[in-house]
């Protein structure tokens, strides 16, 4: 029997969080009462003009530099010309074949590790239509309904555009591709990607073809997936679809397919014959981008580590695990300040534990990013090398910690000033020994009687009255010697 | 009619800035003169009369201020497809019929922030297309020099009420000729300055790359102090041009010495007739005896100018009017569902004219057509831009006709392609985003008729070259006075 392997390219819009929209005034706002934030502009009322909004030019360069992708000299903005209620212009202000960014790579990981390359074909910019709530028609759609209203608190939104090349072969290596722009986009601050808000949304053009074969099957394009996991399903249906479409001998046909979520299939919404002819052309209305090389070379330095090489370093440098390292880059902040607690000294291993286990532990209970703590990465690096050093044990630094946490300062003064460090002086803790065997003679009958597991008692007897200070595994040596 | 109204813009100005008479008599003249004369000649769409005396009343008391307005209380006749809040804006067209504007148009706001007073929203072709005020589908204007013809268009409406004085400056917006066009047919000085000058921020659009708003005036330096107010960046508009405006109503000129006009070979006279030949002969010959040196020139691609046009500025149109679809403003008929509901309220809404253009923008952009037609247009439009250039390396100015005839009868071009062709002059002019103005020439008996109706000289010049253009045009019009030879009787 034939094997097949999917094909699979990647179309996504994000929408870019911008202090205004992308061609008027109007707060660009997630929300607010209907029809709230709109002007003549974003209404498209006679006579009203767009005038591009610079932020997100800038915001759609860097995400392009963030993937290697060219920033061509010259850009301009064209009109996809169609009727849609919810569209106030009727044609959408959109890039047809000069994008701000053209080519680049999406380097992502899967949860074994393994690391995966999917080439962007470009990324270009346009704007966010509003929304319609369609009433009477049942199943909330435009057909058959007998009003509809139209919010345009989205419209004119800046909506940015991510094309793949088909390079993916399956849902979970989608998932991971959509993973990695969202941390990458999370990181560069240009949006909130969410796909349950609709800030990230996406499409999958899937095709099959048997395994070996260099060609491109025909392709369905699936819409109407509204998290990460439903385009993980929808993928996985629709390879299983078109697999059991071509082994019953048929053939698979270009049309859009939407998801549906319920039923786990996708179903057939317009064939290629259905398809628009939008009409583009160049937008009179607006004057061409040109884009300045020193700013490009500007925006490219000042280019933070990127979520994949950050990933890469965790993984190599500090032989951090899968699990812990994108923990890590998934929130930007958290991985900055891990990053300054090793640059102070604090190895990777350790703080990795730390800022995972104790500190995001606390920054949950009381609601507080470890971030924005009192307990400053370089004092997290100093209460890791106390312990490291042995002047403390792992106990007296999970308190220390709390009491870094609640008031702040130095660890090493807190522990100079209450006299915390560890003694390792077997004098000292001879004593400790001494007095805690002469106050328990049952548990030490019990000891000699076989009873070996009391051991561990004795130990944090030791720890209790050496109010934690005493070295633990030197409290069991002179235990052991004493109990002989 | 008070004699108020017989006066220049630029002297109304300075008699209300000197407090010898107030806005708010000459906005009372001029309502006055609209509410007489009005009703035959159909200028406006929207009278406003309201509006007119709270404007006067406020430049006044600005005035009293202490504030000297370059346009205080100059009574203003806006296009109807111009954005000025609170007031209807048509378009001439029943899609827009009961639309209020609610904001203002940059480069009306700027002519009433300068102390002038909008009196009324003037006729025009529906959305700025036609060139005889005929395709309005709210009404008729006629030419204040005949009632039994035309005001020319697409600014109609602004022409006519410049002509018969129901106001001191017009404010059109010129596409393929629409402002030089009317101000021909209607004996005025018709302004369009360089393609971004002006601010479109407000004007409802035909084609954007080619819309530009300028005045229609009595005078060429009513003309000029009008297009000293409007023009410049507009942070609104992004093709508005950022750049310093050479303000022109100071630096008009009293001859042509030192000035080389081109005459361009392709611009030709001789198919319109004797009459008109000679007319535009004597008119050179006038620029020649004023000093200024006549060199021939060609412009290899104008015969191309139409065509061009037709595709470009339906393209773009066809895209612009979509907006028009019953569901936020306007017009809107009811229909089973929203497909339908498109259908009947654009069936409705749209007269011929606007239809047949945007069927042809909407081929001409289809795909599989868009680089036979589109792309081919703008290829074209980028060589007249090249003609221009090498034209201007040997002159300083163009001359030619302003329209291939006088004001015709109503309906007496009833296929498109004529009408078209009255545009011949502009629109080469148009595609190249030049500034041009059409100044009054003279004279001609049009066939059977025994009323002289008057013809335009168009003169232009090249990018940015407002100021130089306005001064030439006053010297010609300072040495002829052709205007000042006949009144609009028809209308007064
Ligand atoms: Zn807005």
């Amino acid at each position: 029997m034939t094997q097949y392997e999917a094909v699979i390219g990647i179309e996504c819009h994000v929408e870019l969080k911008t202090k205004s929209k992308m061609f008027c005034a109007c707060p660009n706002r997630f929300g607010g009462e209907p029809n709230a934030h709109v002007c003549p502009v974003c209404l498209a009322l006679p006579g009203a003009l767009p005038v591009a909004n610079e932020e997100a030019i800038l915001q759609v360069i860097r995400a392009g530099l963030a993937f290697g992708a060219e920033i061509p000299a010259f850009s301009k903005f064209d009109r996809k010309n169609y009727f849609y209620p919810d569209m106030p212009k009727d044609y959408q202000i959109s890039q047809y074949d000069m994008p701000l960014a053209q080519g680049g790579v999406v380097r992502y990981w899967l949860d074994d590790g393994t690391t995966k390359e999917c080439r962007l074909t470009r990324i270009h910019l346009e704007e966010d239509t509003g929304k319609s709530t369609h009433a009477g028609s049942g199943d909330g759609r435009i057909a058959h309904s007998s009003y509809s209203l139209v919010d345009f608190n989205r419209a004119g939104v800046p909506l940015m555009e991510c094309v793949s090349e088909p390079d993916i072969r399956s849902a979970e290596e989608a998932v991971g591709f959509l993973d990695a722009l969202k941390r990458t986009f999370v990181q560069l601050g240009v949006s909130d990607v969410k796909m349950e808000e609709g800030s990230l949304r996406c499409d999958a053009n899937v095709s099959i073809r048997p395994v070996g074969s260099k060609d491109l099957g025909t392709k369905a394009e699936i819409k109407n997936m509204n998290s990460f996991r439903s385009v993980s399903r929808a993928i996985e249906s629709e390879i299983a679809r078109q697999i059991a479409v071509v082994a019953a001998g048929g053939r698979v046909v270009q049309e859009t397919r939407g998801w549906d979520e319920l039923a786990g299939t996708t179903h057939s919404m317009r064939s290629k014959e259905e398809a628009h002819d939008y009409r583009y052309f160049p937008d009179p209305d607006l004057v061409p981008i040109e884009v300045d090389r020193t700013v490009v070379e500007r925006l490219r330095s000042l280019m933070a580590d990127l979520p994949i090489a950050r990933f890469e370093r965790y993984r190599g440098s500090y032989g951090l695990g899968v699990a812990q390292a994108t923990q890590l880059v998934d929130t930007p902040q958290l991985a900055e300040y891990f990053d300054s607690c090793v640059g102070a000294g604090g190895g990777g291993q350790q703080a990795a534990n730390f800022v995972l286990g104790d500190l995001s532990r606390l920054a949950n209970e009381t609601q507080t990013p470890v971030w924005e703590s009192s307990v400053a990465p370089q004092d997290l690096a100093e209460l890791i090398g106390l312990v490291q050093s042995k002047t403390i044990n792992s106990k007296i630094a999970k308190d220390l910690l709390l009491r870094m946490w609640n008031g702040g300062g130095s660890p090493k003064a807190l522990v100079e000033h209450e006299g915390l460090a560890q003694t390792s002086d077997p004098g000292s803790v001879e004593r400790f020994v001494d007095e805690v065997l002469a106050a328990h003679p049952k548990v030490v009958a019990d000891y000699k009687a076989g009873k070996t597991n009391v051991m561990g008692f004795l130990v944090g007897q030791v720890m209790k009255q050496s109010r934690g200070k005493a070295n633990p595994a030197l409290a069991g040596e002179l235990l052991a010697q004493k109990l002989g | 009619m008070s004699e108020a109204m017989e006066l220049s813009a630029a002297e109304i100005a300075r008699r209300v800035n000197a407090g010898e008479v107030s806005a708010r008599e000459v906005t009372d003249a001029a309502l006055a003169q609209i509410d007489a004369v009005d009703d035959r000649l159909g200028a406006y769409l929207t009278r406003l009369h309201d509006l007119a005396r709270v404007s006067a009343g406020r430049v006044d008391a600005r005035i009293k201020a202490g504030e000297h307005l370059p346009l205080a209380g100059v009574p203003v006749a806006v296009k109807d497809n111009m954005c000025l809040a609170g007031t209807r804006t048509t378009c001439g067209s029943k899609m827009l019929e009961g639309w209020v504007a609610p904001y203002t148009a940059t480069a009306v706001a700027r002519l009433l922030d300068a102390g002038a007073v909008p009196v009324g929203k003037a006729n025009m072709d529906e959305f700025a297309m036609g060139s005889s005020c005929e395709n309005s589908a709210l009404g008729k204007t006629c030419n204040p020099y005949d009632l039994g013809r035309v005001p020319g268009g697409s600014s109609g409406g602004s022409a006519a009420a410049v002509a018969a004085y129901e106001a001191a400056i017009g404010m059109g917006s010129d596409t393929g000729g629409s402002i030089r066009e009317p101000a021909a047919f209607c004996n005025l000085v018709g302004f369009k300055p360089t393609y971004g000058r002006v601010s479109r921020y407000g004007l409802i659009a035909f084609a954007s790359s080619l819309d530009q708003i300028g005045p229609l005036a009595r005078s060429v330096e009513d003309a000029a102090l009008a297009y000293d107010v409007m023009a410049g960046k507009d942070p609104m508009d992004s093709t508005s041009v950022d750049r310093p405006v050479e303000p022109a109503a100071t630096a008009l000129r009293s001859d042509l010495r030192g000035v080389r006009v081109g005459i361009v070979k392709q611009f030709g006279t001789q198919g319109l007739g004797p009459e008109i030949d000679s007319l535009y002969r004597r008119a050179y010959l006038d620029l020649e005896k004023l000093g200024a040196t006549l060199v021939d020139v060609e412009l290899p691609t104008a015969e191309y100018g139409l065509a061009t046009y037709y595709l470009i500025a339906p393209a773009e149109c066809s895209s612009n009017l979509a907006r028009f679809d019953g569901v936020r403003y306007g017009l809107r008929v009811d229909g089973e569902d929203v497909g339908r509901m498109y259908e009947r309220t654009r069936a409705e809404g749209f007269g011929p004219e606007v239809k047949r253009r945007i069927l042809i923008g909407t081929y001409a952009l289809s795909s599989g057509y868009y680089d036979a037609y589109y792309v081919k247009a703008q290829k074209a439009r980028t060589m007249f831009g090249a003609d221009f250039k090498r034209a201007f390396e040997r002159c300083d100015l163009i001359a030619s006709p302003a329209a291939s005839s006088p004001a015709f009868a109503f309906d007496a071009k009833s296929d498109p392609y004529s009408m078209y062709m009255m545009d011949y002059y502009t629109i080469p002019i148009s595609l190249a985003g030049l500034p041009a103005l059409s100044v009054p020439c003279g004279y001609v008996l049009p066939e059977g008729s025994s009323r002289p109706m008057p013809m335009g000289l168009q003169l232009a010049a090249p990018l940015f070259g407002e100021a130089q253009l306005l001064a030439a045009a006053n010297a010609y019009e300072c040495a002829t006075q052709h205007a000042r030879q006949r009144r609009p009787e028809g209308a007064l």
